[in-house]
């Protein structure tokens, strides 16, 4: 390639800084934390040590899954609008493999260590004592732990894979006549058909009350997916915009406009939406409904130790999307929209973070160096993996059949 | 107010986008382009300016927010205080779907009676057709003329533009209250003989 992207020394710098502080504070961690002192609990920072890995780990790698979930859906739906910008979702996913590895080795450290800290049904004490956790144990146990994680995370690499090979191949192509576009084109919608499946039964059922809502294994609530879904798809989005908001000042993406802008800004305005009308509905039925085994969940969160994150979170990720970004002028702003993309992820991280803590940690929450350096590095991951993609491949996909509808689109 | 237009149709938004151009740049003055469908990017292309129906969009859902926020705070807290099912008297979240709903209803049926407003389309509201296939499949532009307008010259301009059919119409611009089918032939009828 003669006009190939070559990442600029600041990004690299950046991002290997990312790394290095996210590497530091694990190491830290491993020293002042005691990770591996014991299993019930007693040990606070051993808890806080773990459960803030499952975190980031579960956001980072769900925020990332949802830049391939991006791809699949405007595949099945021939949207061309975001052809322009390709690249930089395919870039995104090419970090699904790594972060779902770390994810992986993190779940087995848990369930192998019986963590009934973090996980009370791995807990062989603690299964024996509860008739709910035994009746429950035909889900909830280890084997169909690890395979259910082991599909579902080699399912999402793979796709991620073979689209982005899918999208490769065609820049070699040259330009498709009718019937090799349309070939082309079938085989991406295969793939993609097949992931839609397995991310409904994935994201959409039975993985954030596998990986998240066992947590607290007594309580339990069918909306807590698709409230999960909804969280991750939103920040995704706004992971996918900030870095097109950095291509596009890197002078890449010559056929993203503030069109595209907008219509990012839109998907992030209709998905905070989506996610508060999820989150309330879910709160709603259980302050209504006024049964104790239900109420015990927002007990904790509302009048404990997370109440003022639990109205943060509501003022961040509902608050703050709807009023600013009602204004068509405020989508077609870069500024703007970018500091809405870091108030988005940051408030979403947030909603993980009560989502995860208060079953684990409990009444100890903490919210230092581990918990932020964690994240931090996690996002020089990212950094990495785009930047590593971005400087192999064209950042426009100018073989795709649809890239003419992304140039002459018009919101 | 009776004004004279001269009326010109397109059939192709390949031949429209620049004869929109180039009657802007010659400084006459579009009074409209009817267009059987939307056309993305012909707004930018006549300079209209944005429009204000969705700030009154969000007027009215305001509005539907306090009056269902104010109205069952004041009614189950001062009103008629009742005891339903031992909650507070105040229950916020009970309220919340409510309030949604008044929000959506007045926004959505107030931005319908604005649009209309703003089209100046109302039942029993009539308005002038400069050209019936623009419902069809015509583009029609229609230009405004004023004392000064050279009408021969702006018809070989349009001419010049790729448009046809072009003609001069003396017309209200505005809107009264009448009928179609009464004032206006919309089809021709022809009297078949047996």
């Amino acid at each position: 390639m003669d006009n190939q992207y070559t990442v600029s020394a600041g990004y690299k710098k950046w991002s290997t800084l990312f790394m290095a502080i996210g590497l530091i504070t694990l190491i830290l961690g491993f020293i002042f934390l005691n990770p591996f002192a014991g299993a019930n609990g007693e040990n606070l920072n051993s808890t806080r040590f773990w459960a803030v890995m499952m975190q980031n780990c579960m956001f980072w790698l769900f925020l990332v899954n949802i830049a391939t979930f991006f791809i699949v859906i405007s595949i099945l739906a021939m949207s061309g609008w975001q052809t322009s910008f390709r690249r930089v979702t395919e870039a995104l996913s090419s970090a699904v493999p790594i972060i779902g590895v770390i994810t992986f080795v993190v779940m087995l450290c848990v369930i192998f260590g019986q963590r009934g800290d973090i996980y009370p049904w791995t807990d062989p004490g603690i299964v024996k004592n509860s008739k709910a956790l035994q009746g429950k144990s035909g889900f909830l146990n280890p084997t169909f732990y690890i395979i259910a994680s082991i599909i579902c995370i080699g399912f999402w690499s793979l796709v991620s894979i073979k689209l982005r090979a899918f999208s490769k191949e065609a820049d070699q192509m040259g330009t498709m006549d009718y019937a090799t576009g349309k070939k082309w084109f079938n085989r991406n919608t295969i793939w993609a058909s097949f992931y839609i499946i397995m991310f409904g039964l994935t994201v959409g059922s039975i993985i954030p009350w596998l990986w998240i809502m066992s947590m607290e294994p007594l309580w339990f609530s069918t909306m807590f997916s698709w409230y999960t879904f909804g969280s991750t798809f939103v920040s995704g989005i706004a992971l996918i915009t900030i870095f097109v908001i950095y291509f596009k000042n890197q002078g890449q993406l010559e056929f993203v406009t503030q069109e595209h802008l907008q219509d990012l800004g839109k998907y992030m305005f209709a998905f905070s939406i989506f996610w508060t009308y999820l989150w309330f509905e879910q709160f709603l039925l259980i302050w209504y409904g006024n049964l104790p085994e239900e109420t015990i969940y927002f007990k904790i969160r509302l009048q404990g130790p997370y109440e003022g994150l639990f109205y943060l979170n509501i003022i961040l990720n509902f608050v703050c999307p709807i009023l600013i970004f009602m204004k068509k002028a405020t989508k077609r702003n870069y500024t703007i929209v970018t500091f809405m993309c870091i108030l988005i992820l940051f408030g979403h991280w947030i909603d993980f973070y009560i989502m995860v803590m208060p079953g684990t940690v409990k009444f100890h929450p903490h919210l230092s160096w581990f918990e932020f350096g964690i994240p931090i590095g996690f996002l020089g991951l990212i950094m990495w993996r785009v930047g590593r993609f971005a400087s192999t491949t064209p950042m426009t996909a100018m073989n795709d059949p649809f890239l003419k509808e992304s140039v002459v689109h018009h919101t | 107010m009776r004004k004279k237009f001269i009326v010109g149709a397109f059939d192709d938004e390949k031949v429209l986008f620049p004869a929109v151009k180039n009657v802007r740049k010659a400084g006459y003055k579009i009074h409209d382009v009817y267009t059987p469908f939307p056309i993305h990017g012909l707004d930018h292309a006549l300079g209209l300016r944005e429009t204000s129906l969705h700030t009154m969009g969000f007027i009215y859902g305001i509005t539907g927010t306090s009056i269902a926020l104010g109205g069952m705070s004041w009614i189950f807290t001062t009103d008629w205080p009742l005891n339903i099912g031992g909650k507070p008297h105040f229950p916020l979240p009970a309220f919340i779907p409510i309030t949604f709903e008044l929000t959506v209803l007045l926004s959505a049926v107030g931005m319908v009676w604005t649009f209309c407003w703003l089209c100046k389309m109302m039942p029993g509201v009539k308005k002038h057709h400069f050209n019936l296939r623009s419902t069809d499949d015509l583009m029609v532009m229609v230009i405004e003329c004023t004392s000064k307008t050279n009408e021969t010259e702006v018809q070989s301009f349009l001419h010049n533009n790729g448009a046809f059919d072009i003609n001069v119409q003396e017309a209200e611009d505005g809107w009264w209250f009448g009928r179609y089918d009464r004032e206006q032939k919309l089809y021709k009828t022809e009297e078949v003989g047996y």
